[in-house]
């Protein structure tokens, strides 16, 4: 009782202030901007300090957060079910409305206001009791919105969404933000452009948490641009060199690519949803199923679209590999932790539109999972032949982004955003880890070539490098094992899981990468850390600034996975069954009309062995391979000579994985070569070799039909009305090629006569 | 006073604006076109403003007016360009289009 | 000019008969006055010719009843699009006086497709509008309805039109910088 009117009188500050979060970095930014060169610090103390900041605040909101849903499960728990009304009502929006009194006129306004609030509130009311029944309500996202420009009859907002899930990227983002921030300080010390560098990185976090605020789509493709933007600018921080600007150009070409879809999608879904870009509603809407189930289909395998190229899944994931030019603790906050689960992200904040438009629960098969489940055994298996350690784990991450993906599209939603949460803090560990070793080699990223037997020399780094290494693989009891046990358990195929489908195949692709996943890491820390020194430098520890983030970061991994432990496992050792699940109590809402109902899977001990051990086998089978080379030649990183050489099918899978199954090549060669290409010269390639080739092989083919089995039909006659037809089509093809005269005037000419004689044809016709 | 008058005028400014995009070598000539032919619908619009005795027309008419302005400064920076690499400003000579 | 202000006194005399002596008036001079700006053989003759025919546009504005249409028409085209126009003449060295090389070889084929649009088009005018009248009373339109048009319905196209403005300054500057 006390709790629901506790959240009906007072919605907290830290609730109502969110925008405040990004606006720190935001600041930190332009002050950087103006006066950075001139501070003592050269501008990293203003980063710093407004990140920091940023932290603490988000530290708070979190716990509010957490403290408000508890209080909302516990008032359920009392049997209060009455007062839940109120209390979502209540809490899910807040109006400022002074805000908007200003502007406009009085009496308009306070009816615009109270209309807007009745239809953001009224969804989540009596869908609840319908569906949900017996299950309390917790975690309706509060909205804080104010008008933010009105075009006729449309009135757009803007403002910030609380949820479960916001809140959990604020506290991910601030707090990677501020350690890659501190660490970032050492390692790029005495870079030309270290102001630069800094005021980019507060621009980057502040875009992020613009964009995990987001209420509306709008405001996101906003978001979801800027943090765009802050890749490019940071792949290509050395741009001096030609491959980092093209890294660059890469990143943001490809991305382009994904924010057509982007784009066409949330407009798909602002009509379809009777014009709004209000993201509650937006769900509501579509779960409701009062938004078309074709426009639903249609925006969802957009916005997949724009999912693929953010988030490096399968086919648009060339350019991430690539943004590993940028400096490491970029990789660390960027492309590994942050920006590139935005893709992941967005599915999340809009699953109710997933939900339904790739109807995920109870099927077997949809293109969220399968585009996942390829992308994470693709990415797996590249990581393979990497000699840069940050490539391995860039793949790595196009790995686990996969992961993230099929669990979100096989309905495990708690289990995806989980995934993402132990994901952002072991690989930026390893990032980071990985940007330790490079400063003590001389900046080489070489594995092969510049590293190994590096234990030694760097104790910290080492350790730090193996937990998050074991986290990866999904080691018990690290963060990495009940994520990723999770996600298999919601596949539903398991004896006894019972999730929201029979999804086999992404199953079946989830736990081959488990076992590539611990293979490829105990790889990478063999190649980097055992053996005998290769390189020519003096290697040593780095400084306190990036061994503690490093420490910090690893302590992470160990722990955050027992934000959500199993059920049965609680039970099975007698904890207290209040610590079960806590994760997906505070992420994942209940029962609001804004989030679909999700029939969670059970966990299951079996399946968590298996995959354990699938993990741990797979981890000990190549560790005894680099055992025995090390026995054989201290110095030697690989095999030369080993399988591949002497199978040809191994060698030819290496080569193609090698050359990353020949995606860039198919991009760049094939498919920019022919845009680039004149289009005349692909006419006259296009009736030089398929029309008459095409002409040619009919000809021939009805020639030969003609001798051999209508022997009544005049040969002469066919094969003169094929070579006329041959002729034909190339004379006409040459006659087309003249036409391409390039004078812009004939082409005017050539325009404006069709159109008239089109609009004569029209005339005439009708 | 018929709808059509009006109507009729703006196609033949149009048509005319046409032939001169068609007919015409110098670059700046071209652009004089293109604005005839920005006028001529701009009548179209306030015609039938007047017709439906709705301002949505004449607001159109501002902005094509507006994006004229645009489209002549951009235009002539590119006709000042050709002009600045060929020392001449005859369209037919930008002819890197050709197959 | 003259004809607008001469347009601007028939108004207020609202004989239909005396506005349609104008129309015609400023019909005929904006035509005669285009066909001459795309025949002229001088550069500069055909720049004082659109500034002929812009006027008498303006004039056909003013009939209309929209006078801030041609108020801007005078103040944007007459004013700053000419100049601008007389500046690339003057800025690519075209030749002062005539010049016998203006027109392409290809303009009998332009000539015909302008004539076979124009006939398309009037036809199709023709048959759908066919007679059509205009309201008798045309009073002219206030600027303020069309001021709260503007910044009331087309706010969101007016702020994507300056930015437009705004991009095609800098791609102005960008394009035609000597470096």
């Amino acid at each position: 009782m006390f709790a629901a009117e506790a959240a009906e009188t007072a919605v907290s500050w830290f609730y109502t202030h969110a925008w405040v979060i990004p606006a720190l970095p935001a600041a930190s930014f332009v002050l950087i901007l103006f006066f950075g060169k001139r501070l003592p610090f050269k501008g990293a103390e203003i980063g710093i300090t407004a990140v920091a900041a940023a932290f603490v605040l988000a530290v708070l909101t979190t716990f509010t957060w957490i403290g408000d849903v508890q209080a909302e499960i516990a008032s359920h728990e009392e049997g209060t079910t009455t007062e839940e009304h109120g209390t979502t009502e209540g809490g899910a929006t807040t109006e400022e409305e002074h805000g908007t009194t200003e502007e406009e006129a009085p009496a308009t306004s306070e009816e615009e206001e109270g209309l807007a609030s009745g239809e953001q509130a009224a969804p989540a009311a009596p869908v609840a009791e319908e569906e949900e029944g017996g299950h309390a309500t917790r975690g309706a996202p509060i909205l804080t919105e104010r008008t933010w420009f009105s075009n006729g009859a449309d009135t757009f907002r803007i403002g910030t969404l609380i949820d479960g899930q916001s809140v959990m990227l604020l506290f991910v983002v601030t707090f990677i933000s501020l350690l890659v921030h501190v660490y970032s300080t050492d390692y790029v010390h005495g870079d030309r452009r270290y102001t630069h560098f800094f005021a980019f990185l507060s621009l980057f976090t502040a875009a992020m948490l613009y964009y995990v605020l987001s209420s509306n789509t709008l405001q996101m493709i906003m978001g979801w641009e800027l943090v765009g933007v802050c890749s490019f600018g940071l792949i290509g921080h050395w741009w001096e060199e030609k491959a980092n600007s093209d890294a660059a150009l890469k990143a943001f070409f490809t991305n382009r690519v994904g924010d057509i879809g982007l784009l066409v999608g949330m407009i798909t879904l602002y009509f379809a949803s009777g014009k709004t870009f209000d993201v509650v509603e937006i769900n509501s809407k579509a779960i409701s199923g009062e938004t078309s189930h074709t426009a639903l289909l249609v925006a969802s395998l957009c916005l997949m679209a724009a999912v693929m190229s953010k988030s490096g899944q399968f086919i648009l994931h060339t350019w991430l590999p690539d943004a590993m030019a940028g400096p490491t603790p970029v990789s660390a906050l960027i492309h590994a932790a942050t920006m590139v689960v935005a893709g992941v992200y967005l599915i999340g904040r809009l699953y109710g539109v997933f939900w339904m438009g790739l109807s995920i629960p109870g099927s077997s098969i949809n293109a969220m999972a399968v585009i996942g489940a390829v992308t994470t055994v693709g990415g797996g298996l590249l990581a393979f032949v990497q000699r840069d350690i940050k490539k391995v784990l860039a793949y790595s991450t196009v790995s686990q982004l996969g992961y993230m993906v099929l669990a979100l599209g096989v309905g495990a939603y708690t289990a995806g955003m989980f995934h993402l949460f132990t994901h952002a803090f072991f690989k930026a560990c390893l990032f980071l880890g990985a940007g330790s070793v490079s400063h003590a080699c001389h900046h080489s990223f070489d594995m092969k070539a510049d590293m190994g037997g590096l234990r030694k020399y760097m104790p910290k780094t080492f350790i730090t490098f193996v937990i998050g290494s074991l986290a990866l693989a999904g080691i018990p009891p690290l963060a990495g094992f009940w994520s990723k046990d999770e996600i298999l358990a919601g596949a539903g195929v398991w004896p006894g899981t019972e999730g929201n489908g029979d999804y086999w195949m992404p199953f079946v692709f989830g736990m081959i990468t488990a076992a590539l996943t611990a293979a490829y890491m105990t790889r990478t820390v063999w190649l980097t850390f055992f053996g005998e020194y290769r390189g020519h430098a003096h290697p040593h520890e780095s400084g306190p600034r990036i061994t503690t983030p490093l420490i910090i970061l690893a302590f992470m991994a160990v722990v955050v996975g027992f934000l959500n432990l199993p059920g049965p496992f609680v039970e099975t050792l007698g904890l207290p069954a209040g610590i079960a699940h806590r994760f997906e109590e505070w992420v994942e809402p209940g029962g609001i009309a804004s989030f679909p109902p999700i029939d969670h899977a059970n966990p299951s001990l079996t399946l968590a062995i298996v995959a354990s051990l699938l993990a741990a086998g797979a981890g000990f089978v190549v560790l005894r391979y680099y055992k025995a080379l090390y026995a054989k030649d201290a110095h030697a990183a690989e095999y030369t000579d080993g399988l591949r050489s002497r199978n040809t099918l191994a060698a030819a899978g290496y080569r193609v994985l090698e050359n990353k199954y020949y995606l860039d090549h198919l991009y760049t060669g094939i498919i920019a070569g022919a845009t680039k290409g004149p289009i005349a010269d692909a006419a006259y390639w296009i009736n030089q070799n398929i029309i008459d080739g095409i002409i040619n092989t009919v000809g021939k083919f009805s020639v030969g039909l003609g001798r051999f089995v209508y022997h009544f039909i005049d040969q002469g006659m066919v094969d003169e009305a094929v070579n006329v037809s041959g002729r034909t089509a190339s004379g006409s093809g040459q006659f087309l090629r003249r036409i391409q005269t390039g004078q812009i005037r004939q082409y005017a000419t050539l325009m404006f006569g069709s159109a008239a004689l089109l609009a004569a044809v029209f005339i005439i016709a009708i | 006073m018929y709808l059509n008058q009006f109507l009729i005028l703006a196609a033949a400014l149009f048509c005319i604006g046409v032939y001169g995009v068609l007919a015409r070598r110098n670059g700046v000539l071209v652009l004089m076109s293109i604005e005839l032919i920005l006028n001529s619908v701009n009548i179209n619009l306030v015609a039938l403003s007047a017709m439906n005795g709705d301002v949505t027309g004449q607001v159109f008419a501002l902005f094509v007016i507006a994006v004229a302005a645009a489209e002549v400064g951009v235009g002539l920076a590119i006709v000042l360009l050709i002009y600045r690499n060929r020392r001449s400003i005859d369209i037919a000579e930008a002819n890197l289009l050709k197959g | 000019m003259t004809a607008a202000i001469l347009a601007q006194e028939a108004l207020s005399r609202t004989e239909s008969g005396v506005v349609n002596g104008f129309f015609a008036v400023l019909a005929i001079v904006a035509i005669v006055s285009a066909l001459k700006m795309v025949t002229s053989s001088n550069v500069v003759h055909a720049a004082l010719y659109l500034l002929v025919v812009l006027s008498a546009v303006a004039g056909v504005y003013v009939i209309l009843g929209a006078e801030f249409v041609a108020a801007t028409q005078v103040l944007v085209y007459l004013g700053a699009i000419m100049v601008l126009l007389l500046f690339g003449v003057m800025l690519t060295r075209a030749k002062i006086g005539t010049d016998t090389d203006l027109d392409n070889e290809q303009r009998w084929i332009g000539a015909l497709v302008g004539a076979g649009m124009l006939a398309v088009m009037t036809y199709s005018l023709w048959e759908g509008f066919g007679d059509d009248k205009l309201p008798d009373t045309m009073v002219p339109q206030p600027t303020q309805a069309v001021s709260d048009s503007i910044f009331g319905t087309y706010l969101v196209p007016f702020e994507a039109l300056s930015l437009l403005l705004l991009a095609a300054l800098i791609g102005a500057v960008v394009v035609a910088r000597r470096d």
